[in-house]
C-alpha cells in the first residue's frame, strides 16, 4: 500500500460551461486532474451531468491571474469620474418621447 | 468548546468585513476573513463533502438487488450526482487554501466528521426510498438555507446541488408511494422503513438551538441563516402531509398539531442516540469508514498510473 501523505495531488483545473449556443462562457468550479484530456473529462463528469453545457474550457488555475480584493478601489476607480459614458448623462429635449 | 485559538483579528478590518455580512455581501476566496471563519468554514464544508461522500455507500448497498431496470438506473444516477457533489463541495473548500488530499485524509483516519445518518444501514428496497424523500429532503432543507450562506464558493455549489437533490427527493418518494400502494407486504415494507428513519432524520438538523455549540458564530457570520430547529419545524412541517399522501404514519405518538403557530410537534427527540452514533458508536460507523478507506487504497495505483501516463505524454 501507497504512503498516503507520499501521494501526490493531480494538478487544479478551473472549468468554464457554456451553458447554451451563444452564451459566454461563465466559471462553473474547478476539478483535479492530470492533464487537460482528462480535465475536459472530469469537468464532463462533474458539471455537465444534466446537459449544463455545450461547450467546456478547462484552464490550469495556475496560468489565472486575478484582480485582487485590495486593488478594488484603485484599480477600477477610473470609471468613477467618466459619467459621460453613460446614456443617462445626456438631456433629450422635451417632446422626444421614443429615443 | 473553541477548538481553534483565538486569533487577534486587527479591528478596523474585521468591522468592515463584519458591516459586509451585515449588508448581505458575498465574501470571495481572495478577500480578507477572520481566521476563524476560515476554519469554520473549512470543518464545514469538509464535513458537508465527506457525508456526500459516504453518503453513497447505504445506497450503493441496493444497486445490484434494484427491482426494476428504471430503478436502477435512477439509483445509479442518484449515487453519482451524491459523488459529484462531495467534489463540489471539496472544490469550494480548497478555495481556502486547504488542499483536498489533506481533508480526504482527515476522513480516512477517523478526524473528521460526517453526517450521522450515513451510519444506519440500509435493511430493504424500501430504505432507497425512504433515504431519498426523507434524507436528500432534509438535505434540501438545510442546503437551501447554505445557498445564501456569505461564502461565495459555498452558495453557489449548493444552488447547484439543490436542483439535483430535487430529483433524489422525487424519486424516493416515488418508491414510498408506490410501495405504500402497492400489497400489503410493501406497504408493510414502507412503514417499516419509515419507522427507522424517521427520528434519525429529524437529527440530521442537529442539536436543539440552545445545545448547539457552534450556531450563534455561523449566524453572525451569515454562513447559517437559519437555526436547526427552524430549520427542523420546517421539514416536519413538509413532510407530514406528504406521510398523510401516502397513507403512512410517522412513529411519534406525541405527534400533534399547534393550531396557533401552524406547526407539527413532535414528541422528544432521542440525543443520546444521536450523541452515540455522533461519536463513533453507530450501528455502521466502523463499516462505512473500512469501505472508505478500502476503496482509496484500491484506487491508489489508478491515481499514479494517471500521473504517470501525463507526464510521459510531455
Amino acid at each position: 500500500m501507497t504512503n498516503p501523505s507520499a501521494e501526490r495531488s493531480w494538478p487544479l483545473w478551473e472549468v468554464f460551461t457554456q451553458p447554451a449556443d451563444g452564451a459566454p462562457h461563465e466559471h462553473a468550479g474547478s476539478v483535479h486532474a492530470t492533464d487537460a484530456e482528462h480535465a475536459l473529462q472530469n469537468a464532463r463528469d462533474v458539471y455537465a451531468r444534466r446537459n449544463e453545457a455545450v461547450s467546456l474550457w478547462v484552464v490550469p488555475s495556475a496560468a489565472i491571474t486575478a484582480s485582487t480584493p485590495e486593488d478594488m478601489g484603485p484599480f477600477f476607480d477610473p470609471a468613477n469620474d467618466k459619467a459621460y459614458r453613460h446614456p443617462q448623462f445626456y438631456k433629450v429635449p422635451k417632446g422626444v418621447k421614443v429615443f | 468548546m473553541n477548538p481553534t485559538p483565538t486569533v487577534a483579528e486587527d479591528p478596523s478590518r474585521l468591522a468592515e468585513f463584519e458591516a459586509r455580512i451585515a449588508a448581505d455581501g458575498t465574501i470571495e476566496p481572495k478577500d480578507w476573513m477572520p481566521a476563524r471563519y476560515r476554519s469554520q468554514l473549512i470543518r464545514m464544508m469538509s464535513q458537508h463533502a465527506h457525508s456526500e461522500v459516504v453518503g453513497m455507500l447505504p445506497e450503493g448497498n441496493w444497486i445490484t438487488r434494484a427491482p426494476s431496470l428504471r430503478r436502477k438506473m435512477i439509483l445509479l444516477a442518484k449515487v453519482q450526482d451524491e459523488g459529484g457533489h462531495g467534489l463540489y463541495i471539496y472544490c469550494g473548500t480548497e478555495t481556502l487554501g486547504v488542499d483536498r488530499q489533506e481533508l480526504v485524509q482527515q476522513l480516512l483516519d477517523g478526524k473528521a466528521k460526517y453526517s450521522s445518518i450515513f451510519n444506519y444501514p440500509t435493511l430493504s428496497w424500501a430504505d432507497m426510498g425512504a433515504i431519498g424523500w426523507l434524507v436528500d429532503g432534509a438535505a434540501i432543507v438545510n442546503q437551501t438555507m447554505l445557498a445564501k450562506a456569505s461564502y461565495g464558493p459555498y452558495a453557489r455549489a449548493m444552488v447547484r446541488i439543490c436542483k439535483e437533490e430535487n430529483f433524489h427527493k422525487r424519486q424516493g418518494y416515488e418508491i414510498m408511494a408506490t410501495l405504500a400502494n402497492g400489497t400489503p407486504a410493501q406497504k408493510a415494507m414502507a412503514q417499516e422503513s419509515l419507522n427507522r428513519w424517521w427520528w434519525p432524520s429529524l437529527m440530521m438538523f442537529g442539536p436543539h438551538d440552545k445545545d448547539s455549540s457552534n450556531s450563534d458564530e455561523l449566524m453572525r457570520w451569515g454562513i447559517k441563516r437559519k437555526s436547526n430547529d427552524e430549520l427542523r419545524q420546517r421539514f416536519i412541517n413538509l413532510t407530514i402531509a406528504q406521510v398523510k399522501a401516502i397513507n403512512l404514519t410517522v412513529p411519534d405518538p406525541d405527534l400533534r398539531y399547534n393550531e396557533a403557530t401552524g406547526d407539527w410537534e413532535t414528541g422528544p427527540i432521542d440525543w443520546d442516540e444521536f450523541w452515540r452514533v455522533v461519536k463513533g458508536n453507530g450501528p455502521c460507523n466502523k463499516e462505512r469508514l473500512a469501505a472508505r478507506r478500502a476503496a482509496h487504497a484500491g484506487g491508489a495505483w489508478v491515481r499514479e498510473a494517471a500521473l504517470a501516463h501525463a507526464e510521459k505524454q510531455q
